[in-house]
């Protein structure tokens, strides 16, 4: 499907900069993960950590790629022009499988319509975009 | 220049505690403009013109003179979603027909204080001036606050909504090869407006069993009240009914919301006038006293997710009954939002309306939720029976309390009702009486 291509700024740069070397990396915050004992992750990145605001640090962490599919919708009727003719496709919520706090979409690949199966697992795929060759975090559903 | 009301203004903490100006603020006024589909480039029906009809007619309902007034309240933005086509000139006949705000697009795509003022010489004792951002939900809360605080006595609410030709969120960045700033996370999907919601609701009905299908006596009874309310779009313009086949055979937009869980978006402008409780006594109408505002604003990532939406309307259930002293048992009725249908759901069960627990809610609209029963669900027909605007609810909950809703009239006697919204993950509420304590 040919999506549009995200042009990065300061803030997301590390992020598609590592999509183009196939890598995931979402943001962890030291002080949350200190604090709890857990690795507290975020992503899409902010200038603030999503919980403790201006109190955290912010770095740059690799993960899994993995992660399990929270929720889905079949799109008939996308705004967006250069996904128009592949009507209807799923939009799935994906939760990292390091922290549910840590969300991605996906169009699924791979997943016919109308038979996503809720909470699968899923694995990160990188896939280019056409207008500028950047890649963004695409996931497939992990077969038996 | 007038500006954003300050943080403070707004009842957010998790336990308020009772409203400090509980019962001292009262609703009495009420004006709407025509309402239609779209505006037609006419000065008459621009939403500045809209604007000026609405607040007069308020005014002349509340049996006052303009220059009773002292405060004016507003939202600056009057976009449904539909913005001037990019490129096109202005509209400088109809723009020339008005005295200048301090935008190009005032009275035509924007609505300050300042346009108003210039327009409205006979709201010459105006001295208090403030926006409330969002909707009239928002405008509400400021106003109340207002007044308790003792800034203003006799205030002028206004919400207006232009809507312009054509598709909105087509063309533009959503046609563009490429894409910046936050859009990167949703564009490249294809993510329309009511698909957070769809995500929400689709965790919602595989969480507690339910089924899409379940919310068509909603949407009917919805629309049926929506035709009762001679103010709304579909009274005035599109008078049928819909039935529980049209709804679950409608297409989709993003399943599981189909078209009528969209409100449709219109042309209209609402004022009210708010004053102080013994200011009020002395009204053309009875006064509706405000028992408690609050507003919820959670933060969350890229989508608010089932959880997210459930613990923020249990907070805001939580706040607006505790501040106001009251239980879900004393409301009479309820106007939570509903612009995208699914929303109403979560208000009210995090509510506990009509006892309701999580999960419950299309369970409640199985049986009786009309007018006429016990516990009256959206009365006013919301945005679905009335078009997208976010003031049905409000005008109606102070219509039932003043008795005169007409054919709307609730069965029950209307003591105690609430309203608000938009967002489920974020919004702005009123608790409204007959008696101020």
């Amino acid at each position: 499907m040919p999506k549009q291509s995200p042009v990065p700024d300061e803030l997301t740069k590390p992020f598609f900069d590592a999509c183009n070397e196939d890598r995931l990396v979402v943001q962890r915050c030291n002080e949350c993960t200190e604090r709890d004992g857990l690795l507290m992750l975020q992503h899409p990145p902010a200038e603030e950590c999503y919980r403790c605001g201006p109190e955290g640090t912010l770095e740059w962490h690799e993960v899994s790629g993995r992660g399990r599919i929270q929720s889905y919708v079949t799109m008939y009727d996308t705004p967006v022009a250069s996904l128009q003719e592949d009507q209807p496709f799923n939009i799935a919520v994906i939760e990292l499988w390091e922290d549910k706090n840590a969300l991605f979409l996906s169009h699924l690949p791979g997943t016919p319509v109308r038979e996503v199966p809720m909470g699968a697992e899923v694995r990160v795929v990188f896939e280019e975009t056409p207008a500028n060759g950047q890649k963004v975090a695409e996931w497939e559903v992990v077969g038996d | 220049m007038t500006e954003n009301a300050p943080a403070d203004f707004y009842r957010t903490q998790e336990n308020p505690g009772l409203w400090e100006h509980r019962g001292k603020v009262a609703a009495v006024g009420i004006g709407h403009s025509p309402t239609a589909r779209r505006w037609d480039g006419q000065a008459s029906t621009s939403i500045g013109a809209w604007a000026m009809v609405a607040i007069r007619n308020a005014i002349e309902d509340a049996g006052i003179s303009a220059s009773d007034v002292d405060g004016l309240v507003l939202d600056r933005s009057t976009t449904t979603g539909a913005w001037w086509p990019e490129g096109d000139p202005l509209p400088e006949d109809v723009i020339s027909q008005f005295q200048p705000g301090v935008e190009p697009f005032d009275g035509i795509a924007a609505l300050s204080s300042e346009w108003i003022l210039n327009n409205m010489p006979e709201l010459d004792n105006v001295s208090f001036t403030m926006y409330g951002p969002g909707c009239m939900s928002n405008v509400i809360c400021v106003a109340s606050e207002a007044i308790g605080r003792g800034l203003a006595n006799t205030v002028v609410l206004v919400k207006a909504w232009h809507n312009f030709p054509g598709r909105y969120y087509q063309g533009g960045a959503n046609a563009r090869p490429l894409v910046e700033g936050p859009a990167v996370w949703r564009n490249p999907w294809g993510v329309s407006a009511a698909t957070g919601d769809g995500w929400t609701f689709q965790e919602y009905m595989a969480k507690y069993g339910k089924t899409h299908d379940m919310m068509a006596p909603f949407i009917v009874e919805e629309k049926k009240n929506g035709l009762l309310f001679p103010e709304g779009f579909f009274a005035q313009h599109r008078p049928d009914e819909v039935t529980v086949e049209d709804y679950v055979n409608a297409r989709w937009i993003v399943e599981p919301m189909n078209l009528f869980d969209h409100d449709m978006p219109i042309h209209v402008a609402v004022a009210y006038v708010f004053t102080t409780a013994e200011r009020a006594q002395d009204m053309a109408q009875t006064p509706v006293y405000i028992l408690n505002h609050g507003t919820t604003r959670p933060k969350f990532g890229l989508t608010q997710g089932l959880d997210n939406a459930e613990a923020s309307t249990d907070s805001t259930g939580r706040k607006m009954l505790d501040g106001a002293g009251i239980t879900a048992d004393d409301l009479s009725f309820e106007n939570m939002y509903e612009g995208f249908t699914t929303f109403h759901n979560y208000f009210i069960e995090g509510l506990g309306y009509a006892g309701i627990k999580r999960g419950e809610a299309l369970d409640l609209y199985a049986g009786d939720i009309s007018i006429t029963s016990d516990k009256p669900v959206s009365p006013s027909g919301g945005n679905q029976g009335g078009g997208r605007t976010r003031i049905w609810m409000h005008t109606d909950t102070i219509q039932q309390i003043q008795g005169r809703a007409g054919d709307r009239q609730i069965r029950m006697p209307a003591e105690v009702g609430i309203s608000g919204g938009p967002m489920p993950q974020g919004g702005d509420f009123t608790i409204w009486s007959a008696t101020p304590d």
